[in-house]
């Protein structure tokens, strides 16, 4: 079996991944990505995530996400007890393919967001929020 | 052909010739013992745009001393690059002489010698001649104002920042930012900056509930001056719920927001900005960061961090200006502005030595007149100190290490807990330790002191959180403070590690044993940012333990070891 020079930088790149991430993505993450992908290869460039570097109060965490002609994109939180978080689905006469949501984290963990785009291919963007008890601004 | 790039850089070179030839005439100066104005002020003006930036003038209305760090560790990418540069190494660095006023201004070492000869800096009369001195060259300079300008004193306290309202509307700023002042609480922030004679801007400040940008707080206002169109953008502290007690202003929330930053970049652009500057008080290292992200900003006027820079750090094609705090420093960047680019620029970082600038005369009288009702009580000695008093530092400073001796010994605590903030002037050896001191390094709406009891685990947790905030590799999860100083325990911190694994050896100093994840621990602090906190005020407890000290003697604190710097 060959692997190409991309596929082999994909897989480290995933390692390298799970490897940093501070709540690390339970297997039920992925689990439910492959759910949502059908097990098919995720690239990096269609999504949008905007999500805050370090949540003002975690219980509820402003985050948006937009995919310019996606017909889905789904929204975890990997360090959850429960990953899922939404998914919204757009209908072919969707003005605009993004979404505004808040969300509670359990703690400093990656935001995941997986759209499905036009072409049916996948797209996967991700952040780290942090939470932290904070109080000691200069 | 040169390239705007390279043109740049050779204005960048030009620019450190300038500061170097400044910096060595205060050295020589210094060797002459004479100092003037004249020569602090000394300028050849140039290109078409002239920018004065103030910033995190922390309420000090009078001269004051202020010892820089000796210790200010970076990470990630930012180690050892300035301004995680101190004391020896800093004037290396800038070919700053030992002993010169450069020395004393910009670097820690030989403090206290050093204040003897060369007085206090600051004082906002003095601010306000620099100020005029560079209005006299340059009549539409624009004054910028970096925030953290309406906390820190006494009478700001009282006057509810009423004080500096006054005094900085007399400096007549163009446009200000901001963080500690949202601590007045956002009713009376919504009352000062309604009534502001000039803009109050922050574009990530935002709408709470909606998500939506604040509509108190526009995020960019234009300027013509010199015939350039010059737009400048607006950058709040982004983590002020999380440093500073979110239930006083709800209704806000703020953050980096790079991404509307680069489309307000792109709108002023649009409308024709020739010159985008950004007044900042994001902290240095974020502001490095945010430009290296987001492109077609100028200059980034950058605060929060109380960083004094002699020359500007250049990312891509941003210039980062940094200028100090307590009002030690006017920074005046002269801007070449042509056909929409910035061709070159010019800067300086001109020290508020106030026993060299003449105080401007309707300022001193104007702020008097905001002290007179307060005199009395400002002036009241309540102790001598044998000690430099200073906070500055990523750990502990003399001034903490006296604040965390008061609670323990009011309190009755095994340990004691202080805000890792930057502000609060220092006192030198044989000073006496008035009122008005104490308010300088306590100050704020939030001063409870509390007493409860911790876990050894829970102090731990507190540790590693405020660590983090100060030693993550990405500054964007950086808040910018110092570490929280700690009283009666010593522990290991390796600055490398990640979160929760940096703190080690614990240990309660006053029996050696190591704490005990599992034992309770009364612990006594101030500056809780949770809502309801109960105890006397900071400056209470710390002028009753001086009172009975009479003369305070800090002993060396070496109870933190700092690996991995």
């Amino acid at each position: 079996m060959d692997f190409t020079r991309r596929e082999t930088l994909a897989l480290g790149g995933a390692a390298a991944l799970t490897f940093v991430l501070p709540f690390r993505a339970n297997a039920a993450v992925d689990d439910v990505i492959a759910e949502f992908t059908g097990g098919a290869a995720v690239g990096d460039a269609g999504v949008e995530l905007t999500a805050p570097e370090i949540a003002e109060n975690g219980n509820t965490v402003p985050i948006s996400v937009s995919a310019p002609g996606a017909s889905a994109i789904m929204v975890l939180a990997a360090g959850n007890p429960t990953p899922g978080v939404a998914t919204f689905n757009f209908g072919p006469l969707a003005a605009s393919q993004s979404a505004s949501t808040r969300m509670r984290l359990a703690g400093t963990q990656d935001v995941i967001a997986i759209a499905k785009l036009a072409d049916g291919s996948f797209a996967r963007s991700s952040k780290t929020v942090k939470v932290t008890i904070g109080g000691c601004g200069g | 052909m040169i390239s705007r790039r390279d043109f740049l850089q050779m204005s960048m070179a030009a620019s450190a010739l300038v500061g170097a030839s400044g910096f060595g005439n205060w050295s020589r100066l210094a060797a002459q013992q004479a100092l003037t104005q004249d020569q602090l002020l000394q300028f050849d003006t140039f290109g078409n745009v002239s920018l004065i930036h103030v910033t995190d003038i922390h309420a000090q209305l009078k001269p004051i001393y202020f010892r820089e760090p000796s210790v200010n560790i970076g990470v990630g990418d930012n180690r050892g690059a300035v301004p995680h540069v101190t004391g020896a190494d800093f004037r290396k660095l800038y070919g700053i002489d030992d002993g010169s006023p450069s020395h004393y201004a910009l670097s820690s070492g030989d403090f206290s010698s050093l204040a003897k000869a060369y007085g206090r800096v600051g004082g906002l009369d003095r601010v306000a001649t620099v100020v005029n001195a560079i209005r006299a060259d340059r009549p539409d300079a624009l004054l910028l104002d970096g925030g953290d300008t309406w906390h820190g004193s006494y009478t700001c306290y009282h006057t509810e920042g009423q004080d500096m309202v006054n005094v900085m509307n007399q400096l007549r700023p163009d446009a200000m930012t901001f963080h500690w002042e949202f601590t007045l609480g956002s009713d009376r922030v919504a009352e000062i900056v309604e009534g502001l004679p000039f803009a109050a801007l922050g574009q990530n400040i935002f709408d709470a509930e909606w998500d939506e940008p604040a509509e108190l707080f526009p995020p960019y206002k234009f300027f013509e001056r010199g015939g350039v169109k010059i737009a400048v953008i607006g950058q709040a502290f982004p983590y002020m719920p999380i440093a500073n007690p979110g239930w006083m202003f709800p209704e806000y929330s703020f953050g980096i927001r790079d991404e509307n930053m680069q489309a307000m970049v792109d709108e002023v652009r649009a409308q024709g900005a020739e010159c985008v500057v950004c007044l900042s008080h994001n902290g240095f290292d974020v502001d490095k960061s945010m430009a290296s992200k987001v492109t077609g900003i100028d200059v980034i006027l950058s605060g929060h961090t109380h960083d004094a820079l002699p020359e500007p750090v250049l990312v891509g094609e941003t210039i980062i200006v940094a200028s100090g705090s307590n009002g030690k420093f006017v920074s005046r960047v002269d801007l070449d502005i042509q056909n929409g680019r910035m061709m070159g620029f010019r800067h300086k970082l001109i020290p508020i030595f106030a026993d060299v600038i003449e105080p401007d005369q309707e300022m001193a009288a104007l702020i008097d007149e905001q002290r007179a009702p307060y005199k009395d009580q400002l002036e009241e000695v309540i102790g001598q100190s044998d000690s430099l008093l200073y906070r500055r530092g990523n750990f502990n400073g003399t001034w903490d290490d006296l604040i965390c001796d008061a609670l323990m010994s009011e309190r009755e605590a095994d340990i004691a807990m202080s805000p890792g903030v930057r502000w609060g002037p220092s006192l030198i050896p044989g000073d006496n330790i008035t009122r008005e001191d104490i308010w300088n390094v306590t100050s704020m709406t939030y001063g409870k002191a509390y007493r409860s009891e911790m876990t050894g685990e829970f102090i731990k947790i507190i540790l590693e959180d405020v660590a983090d905030n100060i030693f993550n590799p990405d500054p964007y999860y950086q808040q910018g403070g110092d570490m929280v100083r700690i009283g009666g325990m010593g522990y290991r911190i390796d600055v490398q590690k990640p979160q929760g694994e940096r703190i080690t050896d614990m240990v309660l100093l006053k029996t050696g044993e190591a704490i005990d994840p599992a034992k309770n621990y009364v612990v006594a602090g101030w500056a809780s940012v949770n809502e309801g906190t109960e105890g006397p005020q900071i400056w209470d407890v710390v002028e009753a333990h001086i009172k009975k000290l009479g003369t305070v003697t800090v002993q060396p604190n070496d109870s933190v070891t700092v690996v991995g710097a």
